[in-house]
């Protein structure tokens, strides 16, 4: 298996970087038998041209919602999703996906190297080019060994891999994961966080991370969006001053990452007790240098 | 040495039950002087001269059987086109299934023999009354079983195939039909025994050939040896047909045993 290491030496210009995301005033209402939910009520920020940007929330926030809507996989009740500037009304063009469920988001009749392939067929790479882009790809993420393998012979970390590098194949110009990494063990955990930020700073991705882990948000993002509890808005948006590398060990015990966790966490606990602004917010542990990004 | 006898294990498995009701019929058979219970030995002489004697080409195996195993394959074929066609496209939608549900289920519930005479009727006695019977018996399981299992379809596959934009014809082709391949597999193994049957029914209202015809003729004329020997072809056929099926169905599912098995015995 070789490094995922060696992929920050391939050069950046053939990718074609990423694109601005824009969500205002985003509402869904689901409708369905019974009373309707409104599960996003009133949600706007913007993604910059290859930022990373994670979002966490309580449980049951509507994050996957929210990412569903971003996707267009889930129309909008009410206010606008737009890529590039392109209003998003199905998948669009250049955005790829990993879900939570890689287990069941692979095609298991397909191998490995079939599943990244596919999208590529569809977006009708020629075929030289779809071989190369497979073969680095799976290189890129360890996993050049079992490209004839099905997805299902593999562990959830190695498919989780899988799903990535689909998405990393695609050459998207944004990249949505919700919770990706949320079923798998710890230690895995750790190197496909270092692999989402290796690809990530490689491609110059716009990058949307969805997760309920406070230290993950923290530890991947650039920006780390705090949503309320459901119907859904945007508690607080915090700048991650962490700087562009980022190391498991030295990272997680600098101060800084201290004092924005102790932040985070707060806030989603006060989201929890269904605090929706933050000057409603009671926070023990004020942040001292109040880091405030967009809006 | 362990290999040879899990193989010997298995060919002893297999082919043990079949062995013992032969012997057992050959022994209590030997002896029989009755007139409709020969004993199996005169079954297994007359077996050869009755379908193989030559020529091939005007023995009963070229003029009755393989017509028969035509109008089976014909018909088993038109029902899987249309079984799996109309199947996707009932079960992409919930309400063409709303739509289409009570008719399904009042047509499945027709014994399909009952249409051999009301065909008759319409389509005469030859081949195409005897496909369309077959046909129509077949498309039930696997009309039935395709729509469950393009229903059953994971939604989080559905989702990852819409957000990489695969179009319609990739959809069906990589996500839709090997998606539901197992059921639909599942529904053509249930056709191929109904079409088995139908083969043989059909035949025995009205036909001018075919292995059922055949197996009443000898019957009719008291050849019993030769009733009893089509009997026993017809078995055999039905047994090639079922291992021909199962070799295609291992390769079209061959994802599928290890899939299971990781989902329910792993991980």
């Amino acid at each position: 298996m070789s490094s995922p290491a060696n992929v920050a030496d391939r050069p950046v210009d053939d990718h074609p970087g990423g694109a601005r995301l824009e969500v205002r005033n985003l509402r869904k209402v689901y409708t369905g038998r019974g009373e309707p939910v409104e599960a996003v009520a009133d949600l706007t920020f913007e993604v910059r041209p290859g930022e990373l940007v994670c979002v966490v929330g309580p449980s049951g926030a509507g994050k996957t919602t929210l990412l569903r809507c971003l996707a267009g996989l889930l129309p909008a009740t009410s206010g606008d999703v737009s890529l590039g500037g392109a209003p998003i009304t199905g998948p669009p063009p250049g955005m790829a996906v990993v879900l939570q469920e890689y287990g069941r988001s692979l095609f298991p009749w397909m191998s490995v190297a079939q599943n990244v392939e596919l999208p590529l067929k569809e977006k009708r790479v020629p075929k030289a080019r779809r071989a190369e882009l497979v073969d680095e790809t799976l290189a890129a993420v360890g996993l050049a060994d079992v490209a004839g393998s099905y997805p299902w012979q593999l562990s959830g970390g190695m498919q989780q891999r899988v799903a990535i590098a689909r998405a990393v194949a695609y050459e998207p110009q944004v990249l949505l994961m919700d919770e990706p990494f949320a079923a798998v063990d710890a230690q895995t955990r750790f190197e496909l966080e270092d692999l989402v930020r290796t690809l990530w700073k490689r491609l110059g991705i716009t990058v949307v991370f969805v997760t309920h882990d406070i230290d993950e948000a923290i530890y991947l993002g650039e920006r780390v969006l705090v949503l309320s509890a459901r119907p859904t808005v945007v508690l607080e948006d915090v700048a991650v001053g962490l700087g562009a590398d980022r190391d498991q060990l030295e990272t997680r015990g600098d101060a800084e990452f201290a004092r924005l966790r102790t932040h985070v966490y707060e806030l989603v606990q006060q989201a929890k007790q269904g605090v929706r602004s933050l000057a409603d917010a009671h926070l023990t542990h004020p942040a001292d240098t109040p880091p405030r990004a967009g809006a | 040495m362990t290999g040879v006898l899990r193989v010997l294990r298995s060919v002893l498995l297999t082919l043990g039950l079949p062995a013992v009701i032969l012997l057992a019929w050959w022994f209590t058979s030997a002896g029989s002087t009755t007139f409709y219970n020969p004993p199996l030995s005169a079954i297994l002489g007359t077996f050869r001269e009755t379908w193989f004697s030559a020529p091939l080409g005007e023995s009963r195996l070229a003029v009755d059987v393989v017509p028969s195993v035509l109008r089976l394959l014909a018909g088993y074929g038109i029902a899987l086109v249309a079984g799996i066609a109309l199947g996707v496209a009932i079960g992409s939608s919930r309400a063409l299934r709303a739509f289409a549900e009570p008719v399904l289920e009042f047509f499945r519930a027709i014994p399909p023999p009952v249409l051999v005479p009301v065909l008759m009727l319409f389509l005469g006695i030859g081949d195409t009354m005897k496909i369309v019977v077959i046909a129509i018996g077949c498309l039930w399981p696997v009309l039935l079983n395709t729509v469950e299992g393009v229903r059953g379809l994971d939604p989080v596959l559905r989702d990852t195939a819409r957000a990489y934009r695969l179009g319609l014809v990739a959809t069906l082709r990589h996500l839709v039909l090997r998606g539901a391949s197992p059921q639909i597999v599942t529904g053509a193994r249930q056709a191929l025994s109904i079409g088995i049957i139908l083969m043989v029914i059909s035949e025995m209202f009205a036909a001018k050939d075919g292995l059922g015809f055949s197996i009443v003729q000898f019957q009719r004329g008291f050849a019993i040896p030769e009733m009893w020997s089509g009997v026993i072809l017809l078995g055999v056929v039905g047994v090639l047909l079922s291992l021909v099926f199962r070799a295609v169905s291992h390769a079209v599912l061959r994802w599928y045993l290890g899939y299971r098995q990781s989902q329910h015995g792993g991980a």
